[in-house]
């Protein structure tokens, strides 16, 4: 801990107090878990550097994320795990970024597909039925299209590129973490872990060198750009095959997502899945039908194989990946948990299935 | 806990055969839309099936991109159904067919050509075409088809073995739409494999195909879409076995009076 490095006399001439206590971290990976995890160990005083590959952050499959801080919705078909992190990560952005509305979340079903929204109802709570006045009410542009629909009034959304960018400015500037781009450090040897105490593995399924039971699952999206129809929060549209959602951009913008593949293939986006969101968000309002498509995107999330997050510590290095369509909301409640496993030695079962105490 | 592996291999075991390949249990379970892998793997461990279907379109993508999930369902120690699901022409199916092959190293392949979107009603004249292609190339077909018993004859002239009629549209969980039809299928194939696939959407579906005499039932989303699917496979395993027990039991007929079951006649008469 204490041996020298330049690191060490950085800070000594700084004049810092505590640099003997001063844990030298570095986090691997700029993602969303890779940025939360950040904070979470310099806003305990450690002196962090982030590595990532790409010449800037948020540029993996964060990129592509909806954004939707819905951990009711997402009980529907995720244990509940997931909508405890969520509420913990929904409160973590409110409070860290700024533009995060919160103005609930609106699940929808076509007339023949109201067994889906009956059983989407039946798994989980915080909602209430609502009719198509208050669908109205609530989303003006969708008057006389649905006569029933489940509003979640507590949930949230945010701009996932936008929020990791502020996430971003304010690690560099108010908590001095370092900005290692371009750097591919798979190696724990390699000069930029080199002198750290302790390695926050974040690199998502790259990780798979490490983590031989994660798994990739395709997510493909598209952003609409209109100005006919205006939404306020995000809206998910019942399909037994294709579920969607919509999630506000601001300008006109929505983004549409996504697709979920059992497979491993990066950045193809298939015609299929274009035309299978497309004629279900053009279900949702004809409007989409005539916007311009501003975006296609895809790319591959992290996924444990029942589909849930995992913090692992080995050694000096802490993993925290699997966070599979959970981005966002589970990014935030594991960092926060990563921090305590590393400073305090805690113990968090619900997502540490290999209790390595050796340390 | 696996009634279903108590019979397996034991005398008097009453097993099902596809194709030269001996089962002995009657649930075959398709493995799309379960919330993860990991309760997949529950609900697959809790059916006792031993034949599991799974759809290779989507998952495919180029160059075996969905090789991960396909070796946690090999590695159950299940038999691999590939399907052709979504198909809408002969070609496609045909070449599905060729990939899963080709993937799964199976001549099994359950042929799905699907002729309509809102019912998912199969295309029996497709149907028939890719069967016969695909039987004469050397795959062993099980084909998704209607309870229609000319088809189901121009299936068997096909070189099918099996036969897989619908009991509803798939995913609707309406159970046995046409029980009459499923019924005469019976009559008409006393010896091939009959299996009820798509429609079912609870364990008494799928015990009353099975008290029909059909042979087993293929289902997904009854499972996959319940609150937990593991013990709706559990469910669906025991509802299974008690139809083919009853079945085999020789049920008795239904008739319109009551009949009681201790003689009126001679009845002793207690003084109170």
């Amino acid at each position: 801990m204490t041996s020298p490095n330049s690191y060490d006399t950085e800070s000594t001439q700084a004049g810092k107090a505590n640099v003997a206590n001063e844990m030298r971290v570095a986090v691997v990976g700029g993602g969303v878990a890779g940025l939360t995890c950040a904070h979470a160990f310099a806003q305990r005083g450690a002196r962090v550097t982030l590595i990532e590959r790409r010449a800037a952050t948020g540029q993996g499959c964060s990129w592509f994320a909806g954004g939707m801080l819905a951990p009711w919705c997402e009980r529907e078909s995720a244990e509940p795990l997931i909508a405890e992190l969520g509420f913990e990560s929904l409160d973590y952005w409110r409070r860290t970024v700024p533009d995060v509305p919160q103005e609930g979340s609106l699940v929808l079903a076509p007339p023949r597909d109201l067994p889906d929204l009956k059983r989407f109802s039946r798994r989980t709570e915080g909602y209430e039925w609502i009719d198509g006045a208050r669908i109205a009410a609530l989303e003006p542009d969708l008057e006389g299209r649905f006569d029933q629909g489940l509003f979640f009034p507590t949930e949230a959304h945010l701009e996932p590129r936008k929020a990791l960018a502020a996430l971003t400015t304010k690690l560099t500037g108010e908590f001095g973490v370092r900005m290692a781009y371009e750097s591919d450090v798979v190696d724990d040897e390699s000069s930029l872990t080199a002198d750290a105490d302790i390695v926050v593995d974040c690199r998502g399924l790259a990780a798979r060198d490490r983590l031989a039971d994660l798994r990739g699952v395709k997510g493909e999206m598209l952003v609409l750009f209109t100005r006919e129809i205006a939404l306020k929060r995000p809206v998910r549209m019942l399909h037994p095959r294709i579920p969607v959602y919509v999630v506000p951009r601001g300008d006109g913008h929505f983004m549409i997502g996504a697709t979920s593949i059992e497979n491993d293939e990066r950045g193809r986006v298939t015609g299929r899945s274009m035309l299978e969101l497309l004629s279900a968000v053009y279900q949702l309002h004809p409007a989409f039908g005539e916007a311009e498509i501003t975006e296609i995107g895809a790319d591959v999330r992290p996924a444990f194989p029942d589909n849930l997050p995992r913090i692992r510590k080995r050694g000096r290095t802490i993993y925290v990946n699997g966070l599979y369509r959970h981005g966002f909301l589970a990014a935030p409640a594991l960092a926060r948990r990563a921090a305590e496993v590393a400073f305090e030695g805690a113990y968090f079962p619900e997502v540490m299935d290999e209790d390595r105490r050796e340390w | 806990m696996d009634a279903m592996n108590m019979n397996a291999g034991t005398p008097g075991a009453d097993p099902l055969e596809f194709y030269g390949t001996q089962v002995s249990s009657r649930l075959l379970l398709g493995t799309a839309q379960y919330p993860s892998p990991a309760i997949l793997a529950d609900a697959i461990r809790a059916s006792g099936s031993q034949i599991v279907t799974v759809s290779l379109r989507r998952e495919s993508g180029v160059s075996k991109a969905g090789q991960s999930f396909w070796s946690l369902i090999k590695d159950l120690g299940v038999k691999v159904l590939p399907n052709t699901a979504g198909c809408k022409t002969v070609k496609e199916a045909v070449t599905t067919a060729q990939m899963a092959r080709e993937l799964f190293g199976t001549p099994w392949v359950k042929l799905e050509v699907i002729g309509e979107d809102d019912t998912l009603q199969p295309d029996v004249f497709g149907l028939v075409e890719a069967a016969r292609i695909l039987c004469r190339d050397g795959f062993e077909v099980f084909p998704y088809t209607t309870e229609d018993l000319v088809v189901a004859e121009k299936l068997v002239s096909a070189g099918c073995e099996v036969l897989m009629p619908w009991g509803a549209p798939i995913g609707s969980g309406r159970g046995l739409n046409n029980p009459y039809g499923l019924r005469s299928m019976r009559a008409h194939f006393p010896r091939i494999p009959l299996v009820v696939d798509a429609g079912i959407g609870l364990p008494s579906h799928a015990a009353a195909a099975m008290e029909l005499g059909y042979d087993a039932v293929l289902l997904n989303t009854a499972v996959a879409k319940a609150g937990d699917p593991a013990r709706m496979a559990r469910a669906f395993a025991r509802a299974i076995e008690a139809g083919r027990e009853a079945f085999v039991a020789d049920p008795m007929e239904a008739r319109d009076m009551a009949a009681p079951s201790t003689p009126v006649m001679g009845r002793a008469v207690l003084a109170d």
